[in-house]
């Protein structure tokens, strides 16, 4: 064989890595495995339940009930002129749209370990269908959302939309990006050291009270003034604070929260994928 | 045209508990890999030969591969189990990456290491085939216009709208087998799939991969411990031993060297506990020593059972195969025929042939020990006592006896006519 030859090689096999190995190609290829995964993910599991995807709606509607219960009517969390089932409603549907693609990302390793053992694909088309799958669910859950906010409309209920809310689909895109990049770090480690794991299921739990969820970012800084950072620090009170501003006229917008967490988005993001990538080549070793 | 190279292909695991106390481990190879100085823990490890301790904690599965696939060319890997077969398959298929080394390509990999991978229980036959087609590597397009093909391949036509989770397991295979044998890369993978579903659908697969490999002029790489499949498929085969090529070239060879390098001890002797019915001795009473017979004489297996419960229904059965693992002959004997084997205790079995017609060449046996009622196994030996049968003071003066004519001879008495003979009668 000549040295011309030498050039024409397809693609190397070889256990040297790019540190960040992102072939936008090769994912393109198999666009059409990335859309039947999420057709996998939405049909089979709701399958064989008399309610189906009603329990989309059943989730959130019966938390932000709760929610309103306790934090409002026994702690008497004060949501402005809003009314507080919206409020909260409006709060858990992106919280939960984060925290499903932070969980469910989390576990791609080790929950596909007998595919991925079996056959090559790019890996990043796994974490990338469960951010979609769920940015449908996240839809079906807004339109509950409209619902009760058209009801609570016409009963004469103080709340506009701004005309923020043109920004809101960038908002939902972030907040996915946010969850995949630490879902694929975690995901990444998991593989490897277990521990993480339980870390991950209590950790989420712990994030939902530091991210505004059920409190108006304002509120924190007003009645906790020293713990009000571990809050202003967390990027996903920012995307809440500011989504709820988005769709409810409620709270205020922080320009430099949000930049703050587009940069922490991005860095994340990136660090998610190059983590990624090192652990996708040989992580069938360990896990 | 050579359309895939392997250079230096190596291996590495961690023996024992991988996971746990790897921290140091891993902060030693980054601290290391910080300084830019080479792995330590590469140039530690020993050749993966299983049944010798291991005095490192790390072990080369597979250690400095070489070798290159023409375009159009059929290679078949074998191996012992252990030998590294998978190691490398799963190397090629990019499950997971090489220790040290590359292998190049020049076309698109898919592999079939196991049919029917992401299959998904709860959605129809229709609706995985194109999921497991799009997981390996084919565009939705592509699936849509085999579709009727696979499904009618599959022979799956009544229950394709129905789940799959309903699917006797038969028929998860055909359908999963239907979906990869429509996969169009240019180099493809498999590993012993063929070793699924009932006698008619294995021809059926066996003739498709024939016709992908012959027809098709596909690169295929072949892994299998089925010598008879090998030998009809590839022409060309890479022999593994202990994560080291150690034969590479024409299959017909490829497969003796390999049969050669088991274990070939002419008599079979089991020491171990007895908690079932066990073979404790196996030899063949050979005209000549060493395990060596002359053509036509009487030939005996004898077979020592230690049986350390009352058990009914005793069968013992072995076959006489050639060195292709093809089998020649099959004997068996029942408790229902000797009603001698109720007891507990040593029992010795003699067989003979009396007239074996096993024409000259290598042969073993393969015996199973089994309840013919309850089909549990007891004991079952693979490839063990290899004899030689030779055709010693035959003599056939016209033509000399040429190795591979036949396996059998038969005694064969002759009418010989004229023509006009048969007219006058």
């Amino acid at each position: 064989m000549n040295r011309k030859d030498d050039d024409t090689w397809l693609y190397t096999i070889s256990s040297k890595r790019k540190l960040i190995d992102f072939n936008f190609k090769e994912i393109w290829r198999y666009r059409d495995l990335l859309m039947l995964f999420v057709k996998r993910d939405v049909i089979t599991v709701y399958k064989q339940t008399i309610l189906g995807p009603l329990w989309y709606l059943i989730q959130p509607l019966f938390t932000a009930l709760t929610f309103t219960l306790i934090f409002n009517k026994v702690a008497n969390i004060d949501t402005g002129s809003v009314p507080p089932f919206l409020f909260n409603l409006a709060g858990i549907s992106v919280w939960n749209y984060f925290k499903t693609c932070l969980t469910s990302t989390s576990d791609t390793f080790k929950s596909n370990a007998s595919i991925f053992g079996k056959v090559y694909f790019p890996r990043i088309i796994l974490p990338l269908s469960i951010i979609i799958s769920n940015l449908l669910k996240f839809g079906i859950q807004l339109l509950i959302f409209i619902a009760f906010y058209i009801y609570y409309y016409s009963q004469g209920a103080n709340i506009n939309i701004t005309s923020s809310l043109i920004f809101f689909p960038l908002l939902v895109i972030l907040m996915g990006l946010l969850g995949l990049g630490l879902g694929m770090i975690i995901s990444s480690l998991v593989t490897k050291y277990r521990d993480l794991k339980f870390l991950v299921t209590f950790g989420v739990q712990l994030l939902m009270y530091l991210s505004a969820v059920m409190y108006p970012l304002a509120l924190m800084r007003e009645k906790l003034p020293k713990v009000a950072w571990l809050v202003e620090y967390n990027p996903v009170a920012y995307i809440i604070e500011t989504a709820r501003y988005m769709l409810l006229g409620e709270g205020t917008i922080h320009y430099y929260g949000i930049v703050f967490t587009i940069i922490v988005t991005m860095v994340i993001l990136f660090f998610g994928i190059i983590i990624f990538n090192r652990t996708e080549k040989t992580f069938i070793d360990t896990v | 045209m050579i359309i895939l190279k392997a250079q230096n292909i190596s291996k590495q695991y961690r023996l024992g508990l991988v996971g746990t106390g790897t921290i140091s481990d891993d902060l030693k190879r980054w601290w290391y890999g910080v300084r830019g100085k080479e792995d330590p823990f590469l140039t530690v490890g020993e050749v993966n030969d299983r049944s010798t301790k291991s005095n490192s904690d790390y072990v080369w599965a597979i250690k400095d591969i070489n070798f290159e696939v023409k375009q159009g060319e059929v290679l078949g890997i074998i191996g012992k189990n252990g030998a590294g077969k998978s190691t490398l398959l799963k190397i090629l298929s990019r499950v997971t990456a090489p220790t040290t080394g590359e292998i190049k390509t020049k076309g698109r990999i898919a592999s079939l290491l196991e049919v029917g991978t992401g299959f998904h229980p709860e959605l129809t036959g229709r609706e995985n085939i194109y999921l497991n087609g799009a997981i390996l590597g084919m565009t939705k397009a592509e699936i849509q216009n085999k579709e009727e093909e696979i499904v009618s391949f599959s022979g799956c036509e009544r229950y394709v709208d129905t789940p799959v989770k309903r699917y006797s397991s038969g028929m998860r295979v055909r359908l999963a087998f239907a979906v990869a044998a429509f996969l169009e890369p240019d180099i493809l993978v498999i590993d012993e799939v063929l070793a699924v579903g009932d006698a008619e659908f294995q021809k059926k697969a066996i003739g498709k991969m024939q016709d992908i490999s012959k027809g098709d002029g596909r690169t295929v790489i072949f892994v299998s411990h089925d010598m008879n499949a090998v030998s009809v498929l590839t022409n060309r085969v890479i022999v593994l031993k202990n994560g080291i090529v150690d034969f590479e070239g024409d299959t017909d060879e490829g497969i003796k060297e390999y049969l050669k390098g088991e274990n070939k001890q002419l008599r079979y002797e089991y020491h171990g506990l007895v908690n079932k019915p066990k073979i404790l001795n196996l030899e063949i009473e050979t005209s000549l020593p060493n395990n060596i017979h002359e053509f036509g004489k009487e030939i005996k297996f004898i077979f020592e059972i230690d049986i350390p419960y009352i058990v009914e229904n005793l069968a013992l059965s072995f076959q006489v195969v050639d060195e292709f693992n093809v089998p020649i002959t099959h004997s068996w004997v029942f408790d229902a025929d000797t009603q001698k084997t109720r007891n507990k205790g040593k029992y010795l079995f003699i067989g003979s042939y009396p007239n074996p017609k096993l024409y000259m060449g290598n042969y073993s046996l393969i015996v199973h020990l089994s309840n013919s009622r309850t089909k549990e196994k007891f004991d079952f030996l693979d490839s063990v006592c290899h004899f030689k049968i030779q055709m010693m003071k035959t003599v056939r003066s016209e033509y000399h006896w040429q190795k591979n004519t036949c396996k059998y001879i038969e005694k064969v008495e002759w009418l010989t006519y004229k023509n006009d003979e048969i007219e006058s009668n």
